[in-house]
C-alpha cells in the first residue's frame, strides 16, 4: 500500500512516535511556504522546537509548541496539568534553552467535573510556579460531550538561548557517546498498569518531572559545545529517539542493554504483556549525545542531581551500519532495535 | 513475571559459558546442525536476545509451525466475521487475532465497519460481557494450542450464560510435526520443544521424535541461557548418537505434565482431525467441543454460511516460513509489501509469527 492510500484514515498508531507519525508529520508539513525564521531551527529539522535568531543580538528565541492529551486524565504520579508543562519546560531545555514563559489553551469537553478541572489547573499553576516559568497568555475552548476525552491542554513554550550555540538533533558526530538520564519505561508502564482490564497491583509512578535542576548542571558544557544533541524520549520511548537519530545523521548508534537503567517493576509488566520497555514513553528523562572526551565528566555532573543520579553512558555513536541503531543484549549477543511501528499494544497469549 | 532466581537464566557470564561449551561440541560434530523449534516464545527470545549471532555458524536454528494465530484457518475467521455481521452478537477473542487478514477482511476491518469486536484477555473476561450483556450472542474465538484450551474448558465447565459460545479453533502440536516428520517435510537435527505446551501434555506425546524419528528433543523453557542450554543438550545427545526426550524446564514441566488441565482438556473436547493455516489438514491436529457441550458450540448453535476460503494470498510464503522451509526475508513480499502495519500473510500479524519477529529484530 503506498503512503498516499495509507493515510486516507489516520489511525491512533499515526499519533504513536513511530514510523507512521513520521508520515503524517511529513504530510502536514510538505507544503508549507515558509519554514523558519532568519535561518534559524524550522519545521523541516523536525526537532523538539524552533530557534528565532535576533538580528544584532547574540541570542535567539525558541518556540515549541505541544498538544497534551492523556488517559486517564489523573494518573499515578501525575496529571495532565503538570505533565503539560513539565512536557513544554523540557521541549525548551533538550534545544538547550531557558525557559522564559508558555502560553496555553484548554480545550474541555462539556460535561467535564469541576473537581477535576480544579486538581488540573492548580496541578499546571503550580507546577510552572517551581518550573519559574511565566503562563502569558492563553485561550480556553468547551466543545460539545463526545467531541474529545475530557480535555486536551496545548501549550507554546518560549525560551532563550545564546546563539553559539549548535546543539540539535542532526549535529552528532561520530565518536559521541549516548547518556541516558535515568530508567526507562516509567510513565508509558504505569499508565498501562493503571488503567482499567488490568488490575496489576504495583507502586510504580510517572517519570513525569521537568528537567531543570539535571539540565542546569551540565550548563557550561551546553555553552562550550560539548553536548551535540539532546532529546526527551516521550512516545516511541528510547528507541524511537535512538533511531530519529540514526537517520537524521545518517550514523549508526550501538547501544548497550545492560547498561541501561530499566526499574525491576517495569520489566515485570512489560514481560507479562509482551511489551518493549524501548518503545515506551518517558515523560520524566533525557538522552544525550556528548563530546566523547568530556562524556565522563558530564556523567559525574549529572549523576549530582536529584534526576540524574541513575545517569549512564549507554551507547556510541559509529559510522558503519548508517541509520540503524543496534543494541548488544543482556547476554552478549547483538541485534536490531527497530524504530516502533505505532501504538505499544499488549500481547495476548 | 520475573520469578526469583530467574536472574541466573538472563546471566551473561552463564551465556558466555554455555556458548564456549556449544562451540566446543559442535567441533566435534562432522556437519551442520539444523534445529527447530516450534513456539513462537522461544523465537521471539532467540531473537531478542540476538542468540543467532553468539552461536557457531554451523548451527542454524529455524522456526517451526508454532504461532497459533498464524496457523488458525482463513475459514474459521471467515466464519466469525459472518457473525460478527449479525445486529445482536460480540465477538471476542486474543488482540493479535483481530488483525489477521482472513480471505477478504479481517475482524478489525469488520470492527472499523461498525462491528462489535472486543479484545479479551482471557476467555473469563469473555464469559464477563456475556454476563453483562444478556440481549447479546456472545461468540468467543477460540485459538492456541494444549496451553490455551484448559482455560477455555474450564469456562465451559463452569456453567457460562446461554449467550456465550465458542468457534473452537484449538491445534494440537504433537500431531502436527508427526505429519511434517512423516512427510518428510522437516529435516532436522533436533527439537527445541515447546515448555508451556509439555506444562500441559507432559514429556510423553513428545516421544515419537526420539523413538520414531531418532531425532533428539529437549523440552525448553523461555529465557535466553534456558534455549542455550537445550542447544547444548540437544548438541551432546547428537555427538553420542542418543536420541532422548529431555526436559530442560523441570522448574516448571513435571514428565506426567498437568493432570487437572488434561482432565479439563478430555472432558470438554474431543481429538479431530483438523486444518492448519499454510499446512493442510492434519490427523488428530486440533481439537473440537464435545456433543455433550455443543449448546456452547458456535458452529453449532449457529447456522454459518461462508464462501471458499483462502489461507495464503498469491505471493504470500508463509506456508514456507511455517515450516521452516524459507526465511521471511527470502519471501519477495518482505518488508515491501508485507509489514506489521499492512500484513498480507498471517505471520507478519503477531508477535509470535516469524515474519513479524523478523522484522523488527533483523535488518536483512
Amino acid at each position: 500500500m503506498s503512503e498516499k492510500e495509507r493515510l486516507q484514515v489516520i489511525r491512533l498508531a499515526h499519533g504513536a512516535g513511530g514510523i507512521l507519525q513520521e508520515e503524517l508529520i511529513r504530510y502536514i508539513t510538505q507544503n508549507i511556504s515558509q519554514k523558519n525564521v532568519n535561518q534559524g531551527i524550522g519545521v523541516d529539522e523536525l526537532d523538539d522546537g524552533a530557534t528565532i535568531p535576533i538580528d544584532n543580538h547574540d541570542k535567539e528565541l525558541i518556540i515549541t509548541s505541544d498538544g497534551h492529551t492523556i488517559s486517564p486524565i489523573i494518573f499515578p504520579g501525575g496529571d495532565l496539568g503538570k505533565l503539560s508543562i513539565c512536557g513544554t519546560v523540557n521541549d525548551i531545555l533538550m534545544m538547550g534553552g531557558t525557559p522564559l514563559a508558555l502560553t496555553s489553551c484548554y480545550i474541555i469537553e462539556e460535561g467535564l467535573d469541576i473537581k477535576k478541572l480544579d486538581q488540573i489547573v492548580s496541578s499546571f499553576n503550580k507546577t510552572a510556579s517551581q518550573a519559574n516559568i511565566a503562563i502569558i497568555a492563553g485561550d480556553t475552548k468547551v466543545m460539545p460531550r463526545g467531541t474529545l476525552n475530557e480535555i486536551i491542554i496545548t501549550t507554546t513554550g518560549i525560551g532563550i538561548r545564546d546563539k553559539s550555540i549548535k546543539l540539535q538533533d542532526n549535529n552528532i558526530q561520530i565518536g559521541d557517546k549516548i547518556i541516558l538520564t535515568g530508567s526507562i519505561g516509567d510513565h508509558g508502564t504505569s499508565l498501562i498498569a493503571s488503567r482499567e482490564g488490568f488490575n496489576i497491583s504495583t507502586d510504580l509512578k510517572s517519570d513525569v518531572s521537568f528537567l531543570i535542576e539535571v539540565i542546569n548542571s551540565i550548563k557550561q558544557e551546553i555553552q562550550k559545545n560539548y553536548i551535540h544533541a539532546m532529546k526527551d524520549p516521550t512516545r516511541g520511548g528510547i528507541a524511537g529517539a535512538l533511531n530519529d537519530w540514526a537517520k537524521k545523521n545518517n550514523i549508526s548508534i550501538i547501544v548497550d542493554e545492560e547498561k541501561i537503567p530499566i526499574k525491576k517493576e517495569v520489566k515485570a509488566i512489560c514481560d507479562m504483556l509482551g511489551l518493549d520497555p524501548f518503545n515506551i514513553a518517558n515523560e520524566g528523562k533525557a538522552l544525550l549525545a556528548v563530546d566523547s572526551i568530556h562524556a565522563e565528566k558530564i556523567l559525574e555532573k549529572l549523576k549530582q542531581t536529584k534526576l540524574g543520579k541513575d545517569a549512564q553512558i549507554i551507547g556510541i555513536v559509529r559510522d558503519t551500519n548508517p541509520k540503524m541503531v543496534l543494541l548488544n543484549t543482556i547476554v552478549g549477543g547483538t541485534r536490531f532495535l527497530d524504530m516502533p511501528l505505532g501504538e505499544p499494544i499488549p500481547r495476548i497469549c | 513475571m520475573e520469578i526469583p532466581g530467574i536472574e541466573i537464566l538472563r546471566n551473561k557470564k552463564f551465556t558466555e559459558k554455555l556458548i564456549s561449551a556449544i562451540k566446543d561440541l559442535i567441533d566435534d560434530i562432522d556437519k551442520p546442525i539444523k534445529l527447530m523449534h516450534v513456539c513462537g516464545t522461544h523465537e521471539h527470545t532467540i531473537s531478542k536476545y540476538g542468540l543467532r549471532s553468539l552461536l557457531p555458524k554451523k548451527i542454524e536454528i529455524i522456526s517451526g509451525p508454532g504461532c497459533p494465530v498464524c496457523v488458525c484457518p482463513a475459514a474459521d475467521i471467515d466464519k466469525v466475521i459472518e457473525l460478527g455481521k449479525k445486529d445482536n452478537t460480540i465477538i471476542t477473542t486474543f488482540g493479535d487475532m483481530i488483525r489477521v487478514p482472513a480471505t477478504n477482511i479481517s475482524l478489525a476491518d469488520l470492527k472499523a465497519k461498525g462491528s462489535d469486536i472486543r479484545i479479551v484477555y482471557g476467555p473469563n473476561d469473555a464469559v464477563k460481557i456475556a454476563e453483562e450483556n444478556p440481549n447479546k450472542e456472545i461468540i468467543f474465538l477460540a485459538i492456541g494450542f494444549e496451553t490455551t484450551a484448559p482455560l477455555i474448558g474450564y469456562e465451559i465447565q463452569s456453567n457460562p450464560p446461554d449467550n456465550f459460545s465458542v468457534l473452537c479453533a484449538h491445534k494440537l502440536i504433537p500431531a502436527a510435526l508427526e505429519l511434517l516428520l512423516s512427510q518428510s517435510q522437516i529435516k532436522v537435527d533436533g527439537f527445541i520443544s515447546p515448555g508451556h505446551v509439555s506444562a500441559i501434555i507432559g514429556l510423553k506425546p513428545f516421544e515419537i521424535y526420539s523413538q520414531g524419528y531418532h531425532i533428539p528433543n529437549v523440552i525448553t523453557g523461555f529465557e535466553p541461557n534456558d534455549v542455550l542450554l537445550s542447544i547444548l543438550m540437544l548438541l551432546s545427545q547428537i555427538k553420542d548418537k542418543k536420541y532422548e526426550i529431555l526436559n530442560e524446564y523441570s522448574r516448571v514441566v513435571k514428565p506426567e505434565g498437568n493432570r487437572l488441565a488434561q482432565k479439563i482438556i478430555s472432558e470438554i473436547f474431543q481429538i479431530k482431525s483438523s486444518p492448519w493455516r499454510g499446512i493442510g489438514r492434519i490427523l488428530d491436529g486440533g481439537l473440537a467441543i464435545k456433543e455433550k457441550y455443543q449448546e456452547y458450540d458456535a458452529e453449532k448453535k449457529f447456522e454459518i454460511q461462508i464462501d471458499t476460503s483462502q489461507d495464503i494470498p498469491p505471493g504470500c510464503s508463509c506456508h514456507l516460513v511455517m515450516v521452516g522451509k524459507l526465511y521471511p526475508y527470502e519471501c519477495k513480499l518482505f518488508r515491501e509489501k508485507c509489514t506489521p502495519i499492512n500484513p498480507i500473510g498471517p505471520c507478519m500479524v503477531s508477535m509470535e509469527g516469524t515474519c513479524s519477529i523478523y522484522y523488527k529484530y533483523y535488518k536483512k
